[in-house]
């Protein structure tokens, strides 16, 4: 589904990914894992389409279809999402409003006609009850004076309505207590299917716990330096980063 | 990469042609240019107006012979040469005796053209509508329904002739003719507008609204709107205004009056879509406007605008809380773009003891244009107790515009609470690459952005202005991303 080849981008004159290389399959669950300032979000965020970024050699496609001429919008619209680690806030415009209006924007891209108000509230209401959302939360608008826990539900359940090929998801388990942590981890499980395939970025092998991942990569300046099984996040737990650094300056 | 960038929304946008610019061809009367005595003789008399009322008017353009143009406001613009305006321009093919059949087919046209049919409007909308076209009321609907619960809703001209008592009480009392220099101006040759007149106790059925539109190049149009509600009452009253594009920038100064009497509430909202001049600068509407309500014992007046046009705007709807308990609100929402200039704001001049007032204005700046808030929130020394909110928010787009706020606050009154709390914010990259990520394209993006912040003056407006304004400001914005 998603195939990167010899990525390579920077901001600014600085390179941060240094050739990045990355299979993923329909039905797969990829965890990337790495310390500080490895290039984790960097990534996402260039997958996405962020044009802070400059791709400076290799590619990205989707299903055989290469995104790098593909304006953000557009890779949304062919499937690709992104879970935000730091969400931003849209005063005055409520989460419903916010979701109405990114499904019908996607689904007029893709040449359908709008979802009708009632099936919309229909959608609304199952996939907030996978995740646990209050309907007041709903009418509130977007990620203003949410808490850390209530955003990254919040991007979830975007998720939820907006049902991607891809899910990017970027540190999603920061800020999250335990219970936040389990329902989150639930609700992604729950859309986890044989047709979509979820990217997960984080930190910490806590979440994986939770979501357990089939394949796990080490991302260390720029480059991914180890791939393996889960067992690979439990070795990272055990061992820290630094047996990566270690081991890489060598 | 080939990418949408903002930058190519903004240029796009930019050259986006005003939605309105098409110019009826109606054969006009027009006066001579230039104004004297005689000219403002011949504009009463043209209109068959009683002795008083041409004194009236005199006396008017003899204090404002005197009075210069003022120049505190944050604009910048070259002066009009008020001898080089035809004061006087009534589209020729009306006739006030003939029914809305006998219109000329050409007038209607225009209207539906502005998405105004007046059957349309009749039929769907429940909304009564007196409609200025370059000064004469052409079109009154809806005036039989109201006249059974004694509403009085006309023309200026008509009620002058017809309720002469009321508007000989009326007019003048909150916008004295030597106010200032645009409202001394407009008193002396002001051509047509709306009369209404709530009884007691009568709480107006529907949403009255006059849609005005400046249609001959070279004249001016001086509106004149008087709205009494008497005790008890209440009215929700519209006002939407047009102009087609032209080169030269045209003047319009309009003097609107409220009165809200004990126990009563008027709710005025306001679409100005005034022709804002071309990307260059060049042209647009001069809008210099006195807008003023006076609020008696337990009375409310809301102002509500959305200011999406004119080149330049000078406009502060204010309200006199005269009496005890009365409460005053401003909801504004100004936009500006390319080379636009507003300074709007309000005043609120609380007299009576317990009197409210909320100010809560958002000004939106693109290109590069200028949008100043200027408000004064004045506590005499015997309004005990009165409390005033005032909220302005400024949201910029680019790096060319500009966002000023000037409040004034003068408190003779310990008791007095005052807040005022002011933001100004800048759409950031992230919140249109968080929309773009969601599939929602840039330009959809910024006008989601941007009725979020409008949204608590939006919800203000009346349902179905509502929706035009939301339309307006996403047509704006279209044109005014930068």
């Amino acid at each position: 589904m998603l195939s990167i080849k010899n990525l390579h981008a920077s901001i600014g004159d600085k390179e941060i990914l240094k050739g990045i290389n990355l299979e993923v399959k329909a039905g797969e669950i990829h965890a990337i894992m790495g310390p500080n300032g490895a290039g984790k979000s960097t990534l996402a965020s260039i997958i996405a389409g962020n044009e802070n970024y400059e791709v400076t050699a290799g590619e990205i496609s989707l299903d055989g279809e290469d995104l790098s001429e593909l304006a953000p919008e557009e890779r949304a619209h062919k499937g690709v999402f992104l879970s935000f680690q730091y969400p931003v806030e849209i005063p005055g415009v409520s989460v419903t409003n916010f979701i109405r209006t990114a499904i019908n924007e996607t689904r007029k891209a893709n040449g359908l006609e709008e979802m009708p108000a009632k099936d919309m509230l229909k959608v609304i209401r199952e996939k907030s009850e996978l995740l646990e959302i209050d309907r007041k939360f709903l009418s509130r608008s977007l990620n203003e004076g949410f808490s850390g826990g209530e955003k990254k539900r919040n991007e979830i359940f975007q998720m939820a309505m907006l049902e991607p090929k891809l899910a990017i998801l970027d540190e999603t388990d920061s800020g999250l207590d335990i219970d936040a942590l389990r329902i989150v981890a639930n609700g992604v499980n729950k859309l986890k299917s044989d047709k979509n395939a979820i990217v997960v970025i984080t930190h910490y092998q806590r979440l994986l716990d939770y979501i357990v991942p089939d394949f796990v990569h080490v991302l260390y300046n720029g480059k991914i330096v180890k791939s393996g099984g889960k067992e690979l996040a439990h070795e990272l737990e055990e061992k820290g980063y630094d047996w990566i650094k270690q081991e890489q300056e060598a | 990469m080939s990418k949408y960038t903002e930058d190519d929304l903004k240029i796009e946008l930019e050259n986006k042609e005003y939605e309105y610019g098409f110019y009826t061809e109606l054969e006009s009367e027009t006066f001579p240019i230039g104004l004297n005595e005689d000219i403002v003789r011949a504009i009463s008399h043209k209109k068959g107006e009683p002795q008083w009322m041409t004194d009236w008017r005199l006396e008017a353009f003899r204090a404002w012979e005197q009075m210069t143009e003022p120049e505190w406001a944050n604009v910048h613009y070259t002066k009009p040469d008020f001898q080089a305006i035809s004061y006087y321009s009534a589209p020729k093919a009306v006739d006030p005796n003939k029914t809305l059949d006998d219109v000329d087919p050409e007038l209607l046209e225009m209207y539906k053209k502005l998405g105004i049919s007046v059957d349309e409007q009749k039929m769907m909308n429940n909304v009564a509508m007196d409609i200025v076209v370059d000064s004469v009321s052409v079109a009154t609907t809806f005036k039989k329904t109201l006249g059974e619960k004694g509403i009085i809703f006309m023309s200026i001209s008509e009620a002058i002739k017809e309720h002469p008592e009321l508007v000989r009480k009326y007019l003048g009392t909150v916008v004295p003719q030597k106010d200032n220099f645009y409202a001394a101006l407009n008193s002396a040759v002001f051509s047509d507008g709306s009369f209404c007149y709530i009884p007691k106790g009568v709480r107006c059925p529907m949403e009255l609204s006059t849609y005005f539109r400046i249609n001959q190049a070279g004249t001016g149009q001086f509106e004149r709107t008087l709205l009494v509600a008497d005790e008890g009452s209440y009215v929700s009253y519209l006002e939407g205004c047009t102009a087609p594009s032209r080169d030269e920038n045209q003047l319009h100064a309009a003097v609107v009056e409220l009165i809200a009497l004990d126990d009563a509430e008027i709710k005025y909202s306001t679409v100005q879509n005034w022709y804002p001049g071309n990307k260059e600068g060049k042209g647009g509407v001069f809008n210099f406007v006195t807008k003023r309500g006076i609020c008696e014992k337990n009375a409310k007046i809301s102002w509500t605008q959305v200011e999406t046009g004119s080149a330049i705007t000078w406009k502060y709807p204010s309200v006199i809380l005269k009496g005890d308990n009365s409460v005053g609100e401003f909801y504004s929402i100004a936009v500006t773009n390319n080379f636009q200039q507003a300074d709007t704001g309000t005043k609120m001049i609380h007299l009576g003891k317990n009197s409210k007032s909320t100010i809560i204005s958002k000004g939106i700046s693109a290109g590069r244009s200028q949008n100043s808030y200027r408000g004064l929130v004045q506590i005499s020394a015997r309004a005990d107790n009165a409390r005033n909110f005032s909220q302005c928010d400024s949201l910029l787009m680019g790096n060319n515009c500009g966002a000023h706020t000037f409040p004034y606050i003068e408190s003779k009154n310990p008791s007095a609470k005052i807040e005022h709390e002011a933001t100004t914010s800048k759409i950031g990259e992230d919140q249109v690459f968080y929309c773009n990520q969601r599939g929602i394209p840039t330009e959809k993006a910024i006008a989601l952005i941007v009725n979020g912040f409008s949204k608590e003056v939006l919800n203000k407006l009346p349902m179905e202005f509502a929706v035009e304004a939301q339309k307006l400001l996403e047509i704006s914005l279209e044109g005014s991303v930068g």
